[in-house]
C-alpha cells in the first residue's frame, strides 16, 4: 500500500482536491475551519492546507524539513492548525474517523462541516457502512467523498463491487455524482454537498476520476489495464488540459499560460533540489511525539537502554541541523 | 452481550457464590428526578466505602462536570444506564448529546471516537467488555496510538476507551479473553488497569485529563465490591499518576506482582502465608504501560524473591515482560528464579468446575510462592 511519488510534479496526479479550499464567499464554498480528512493519496491536499511543494517533497525523501519530519512519511501527512486530519494509510479508516471529526463540529457547534475522503477500494468496507449509519442517525455534518479512480490497486472496480454506483450505496444517504475531473463540477457540487451537510446531515459525493500511474511506485500499471485506456483518459479527460482550454476559449493570452506553467515547474523544480539536500532527521527525533504527555514513560530502545521520550511539535533545532 | 448471557452471567455467578449479590439489586434505573447520589455527600470524616462501580461512576462525572470537552459513548451506556450500571445516572445529569448509545458497530464508534479526539473533543468510549473491542484493533492501534507520532507531534489524541476485561463468571471462550499484554505492547498507548475504588477514581481522571490514548482495563468481579476511600480519594481533584504501581502490602520475603482482581487474591494470600511466617510484599501495577519497573525492581532487590500473577495467557504476557525486566536488571539480587502463575492456556471453558481450573486461585498463589521459598 506504498505510495512513493519520487519526482513527479504532483499536480499531475489523478484528481483535484473538492472544491476550492481558500476562498472566503460565499459560505457554502469550504472554509479552512472545514475539517479535511483523506486516504494516504494526502500529497496535494497538503499543498492546499498549509503545505508546501519544499515540505511536501522533503516528507517524500524522508526529511527533517518534511511536513511531518520525515517521522510520517509520504502516507502521513497533517495539519492540525488548518484542519486536515491525514494522511491515513489503512483503507477505510479514515472513514469513521471522518464522521467523528463532523460530531466534533456539531458537538460545538460550529457552523462547520468535515470532507471524509475515500477511493473506490474503500467503498466496500464494513467500517465505512458503520460510520454511514453513525453519520445519519446523528445527523453529522460530513460529505463523505468517493474519489473514483475505477481501480482498487490493481482491481478494477468491476471486480471489486457488486455495485460501482458508488455515489447510490449510502442508501438512506442522499448521494450526487460528479466528473471529478472537471475542477468548477468539484466545486459546484462541493457548494451544494456543504449547504446539505449543515442543513440536512450527511451525504455522498461520487468524484469520477482516474489514476494514470500505478498504485504506487513499486506498479507499473500495466498488468491489469490497457495502455490505451490511460492514453485516452489523459487525452480526453485530463483536468488541467480542461482548465487551459477554458482559459483559451475566455480569452487568457497564450503567453501568460505558458509563463505560469513555466513558473510552476521552476518553483516545483526548486523545491526539489532543496528537498534533495535537506537532511535527514536526527535519531533524537526518533523518541519524539510517542506520547503527548510523556510523564513517568520510558522507551526500551534496540539495545535494551531505557530512553525518555518527550513532546515536541515546534522542532525548533531544525535551524541547528538544517 | 445478549440477555441470555447476561442472565448466565449473573444467574450462574450467584449460584457459584461469587459477589455479585450487590450488582443485582443495583438494576432499577434512576429517575430522571433523582439522579444517582454518591456516596461522598453522605461522608463527613474518617473512611467511606465505596463500591468500584460507584468510583468508576464518580470519575466520569466529575471529569463531564468539569470539561465541557468530556463526553461518553458506548453500547448502552445512555438509556439502560450502563450494560453493567457503570455509567448510571449520566444521562439524566448531562443529557443525550454527551451520553450517547451507539449501535452495535465497535470498528464505526471507535473511530468517531478517534476523530472526534483528533478534533480536540474528549471521548470516553466504553466497550462492553474489551472482547467486542478486538472488531476496532486498527483504529485503537493504527489511528489512537500511531497518530501523535506520524503527525510529528501536531495531532493528539486524548481518547479514554474503557471495560471490562478479563475472565468474568460463567461467559465462555469468547468473552472471558485478558488483553493487557496485547495493548501493552504499543508505544502511543496508556495502558491502566484498577483493582480497587480508590484506583478506579484516581486512575479513571488521570486518564480523562491525560492527552494520550488510554486503554483502561477494568474487571467485571469486582464492580460490586466495597473498598474504604478517604475524603482525599472523593475530592473531585483526586488523581493517581499514571505510570506508577502501589505497594498495597509491606514485606520482605517475597514479592508479589500482579494487577486488578488478582492484587485482592494476592492480598488474601499474603495474609494466609503471614500465618505460616512468610512476608510478602504485594505491588499493584495500576499501570501496565508505562510500566513501573522502578518500584518493581526495588522491591524484589530487596525480597530476592518474586512471583507475577495475571488472569491472562502466559506466553509473552505481562508476566513474562516482568520476568525479563527483573532478570535483565536485578539478575544478582534472585535467589531464586521468578514464578509466573498466569491463566491456563486453552481457550475458557464454561463448566464452572473447569472455569475454576482454567484461572489463576489463592492457592494457586500459595504454592507458587512456597516453591520458590522452597517451602
Amino acid at each position: 500500500m506504498g505510495n512513493i511519488w519520487g519526482c513527479l510534479a504532483p499536480w499531475h496526479r489523478s484528481s483535484l482536491p473538492a472544491g476550492l479550499p481558500h476562498c472566503n464567499t460565499p459560505r457554502s464554498l469550504l472554509q479552512i475551519n472545514d475539517s479535511l480528512i483523506t486516504t494516504y493519496r494526502d500529497h496535494c491536499h497538503n499543498l492546499t492546507r498549509g503545505g508546501s511543494v519544499f515540505d511536501t517533497m522533503s516528507e517524500l525523501f524522508g526529511r527533517a524539513t518534511g511536513t511531518t519530519r520525515g517521522i510520517g512519511g509520504s502516507m502521513h501527512m497533517y495539519n492540525k492548525a488548518e484542519n486536515f486530519y491525514g494522511g491515513n494509510g489503512i483503507v477505510g479508516s479514515g472513514i469513521p474517523n471522518g464522521a467523528g471529526i463532523a460530531f466534533a463540529h456539531k458537538y460545538r457547534m460550529e457552523p462547520n462541516v468535515c470532507v471524509t475522503m475515500y477511493g473506490d477500494g474503500a467503498a466496500n468496507q464494513g467500517q465505512k457502512y458503520e460510520a454511514l449509519n453513525l453519520a445519519a442517525l446523528w445527523e453529522l455534518p460530513c460529505i463523505f467523498v468517493c474519489e473514483n479512480n475505477h481501480y482498487g490497486m490493481g482491481t478494477a472496480e468491476w471486480r471489486a463491487a457488486k455495485s460501482s454506483q458508488f455515489f447510490t450505496r449510502g442508501d438512506y444517504i442522499p448521494g450526487i455524482k460528479a466528473d471529478g475531473m472537471d475542477v468548477l463540477a468539484v466545486k459546484q457540487v462541493t457548494q451544494f454537498a456543504k449547504q446539505y451537510a449543515l442543513d440536512k446531515g450527511p451525504i455522498i459525493l461520487e468524484l469520477d476520476t482516474y489514476r494514470y500511474h500505478g498504485h504506487s511506485m513499486s506498479d507499473p500499471g500495466s498488468t491489469y489495464r490497457t495502455r490505451d485506456e490511460i492514453n485516452v483518459m489523459r487525452q480526453s479527460r485530463d483536468p488541467i488540459d480542461r482548465v487551459k482550454k477554458l482559459l483559451l476559449e475566455a480569452g487568457v493570452p497564450p503567453e501568460d499560460i505558458k509563463k505560469t506553467e513555466k513558473d510552476m515547474k521552476k518553483e516545483v523544480d526548486d523545491a526539489i533540489a532543496e528537498a534533495k539536500k535537506a537532511p535527514e532527521p536526527p535519531l533524537t527525533w526518533m523518541w519524539r511525539n510517542v506520547y503527548a504527555n510523556p510523564a513517568s514513560c520510558t522507551l526500551r530502545d534496540v539495545g535494551g537502554r531505557y530512553v525518555t521520550p518527550v513532546h515536541d511539535s515546534h522542532y525548533k533545532d531544525l535551524q541547528q541541523i538544517a | 452481550m445478549s440477555l441470555l448471557q447476561q442472565s448466565r452471567s449473573l444467574g450462574g455467578a450467584l449460584l457459584r457464590g461469587v459477589g455479585l449479590l450487590s450488582q443485582s439489586t443495583r438494576c432499577a434505573a434512576p429517575s430522571a428526578s433523582s439522579p444517582s447520589i454518591p456516596l461522598r455527600y453522605m461522608a463527613t470524616q474518617g473512611p467511606t466505602q465505596m463500591t468500584v462501580r460507584d468510583a468508576l461512576n464518580s470519575a466520569m462525572d466529575e471529569e463531564m462536570e468539569r470539561d465541557n470537552d468530556v463526553f461518553v459513548l458506548g453500547e448502552e451506556v445512555a438509556e439502560y444506564q450502563g450494560a453493567y450500571k457503570v455509567t448510571r445516572g449520566l444521562l439524566q445529569k448531562y443529557g443525550p448529546e454527551r451520553v450517547k448509545d451507539t449501535p452495535i458497530t465497535e470498528a464505526g464508534f471507535t473511530g468517531l471516537s478517534v476523530g472526534a479526539a483528533m478534533a480536540g473533543l474528549k471521548p470516553v468510549c466504553e466497550f462492553m467488555t474489551w472482547n467486542f473491542a478486538m472488531q476496532a484493533v486498527d483504529q485503537l492501534i493504527n489511528s489512537a496510538a500511531k497518530t501523535m507520532y506520524m503527525s510529528a507531534g501536531d495531532i493528539p489524541v486524548p481518547v479514554v476507551f474503557r471495560g471490562p476485561n478479563g475472565a468474568a463468571a460463567g461467559v465462555a471462550a469468547q468473552h472471558s479473553q485478558c488483553f493487557a499484554a496485547w495493548y501493552s505492547q504499543v508505544p502511543g498507548l496508556k495502558v491502566l488497569s484498577p483493582y480497587d475504588s480508590e484506583d478506579c477514581r484516581g486512575l479513571l481522571k488521570a486518564a480523562i485529563r491525560d492527552p494520550d490514548p488510554v486503554i483502561f482495563l477494568e474487571n467485571e468481579i469486582v464492580y460490586g465490591e466495597s473498598f474504604p476511600v478517604s475524603s482525599h480519594v472523593l475530592d473531585k481533584d483526586f488523581l493517581l499518576p499514571i505510570g506508577k504501581a502501589k505497594i498495597m502490602r509491606s514485606g520482605k520475603d517475597v514479592t508479589l506482582v500482579s494487577f486488578s482482581k488478582m492484587v485482592g487474591y494476592c492480598l488474601k494470600a499474603a495474609e494466609q502465608l503471614q500465618s505460616e511466617g512468610i512476608s510478602c510484599e504485594v505491588i499493584n501495577l495500576r499501570s501496565i504501560k508505562p510500566l513501573d519497573r522502578a518500584t518493581i525492581l526495588d522491591s524484589v532487590r530487596r525480597t530476592h524473591r518474586m512471583v507475577t500473577v495475571e488472569e491472562g495467557w502466559p506466553q509473552s504476557g505481562v508476566g513474562a515482560e516482568i520476568a525479563a525486566t527483573v532478570q535483565e536488571h536485578a539478575f544478582d539480587d534472585l535467589d531464586a528464579p521468578i514464578a509466573r502463575v498466569a491463566g491456563a492456556e486453552v481457550p475458557m471453558p464454561y463448566a464452572a468446575s473447569l472455569e475454576k481450573a482454567a484461572l489463576p486461585q489463592i492457592e494457586d498463589v500459595i504454592k507458587a510462592t512456597k516453591r520458590i521459598l522452597n517451602k
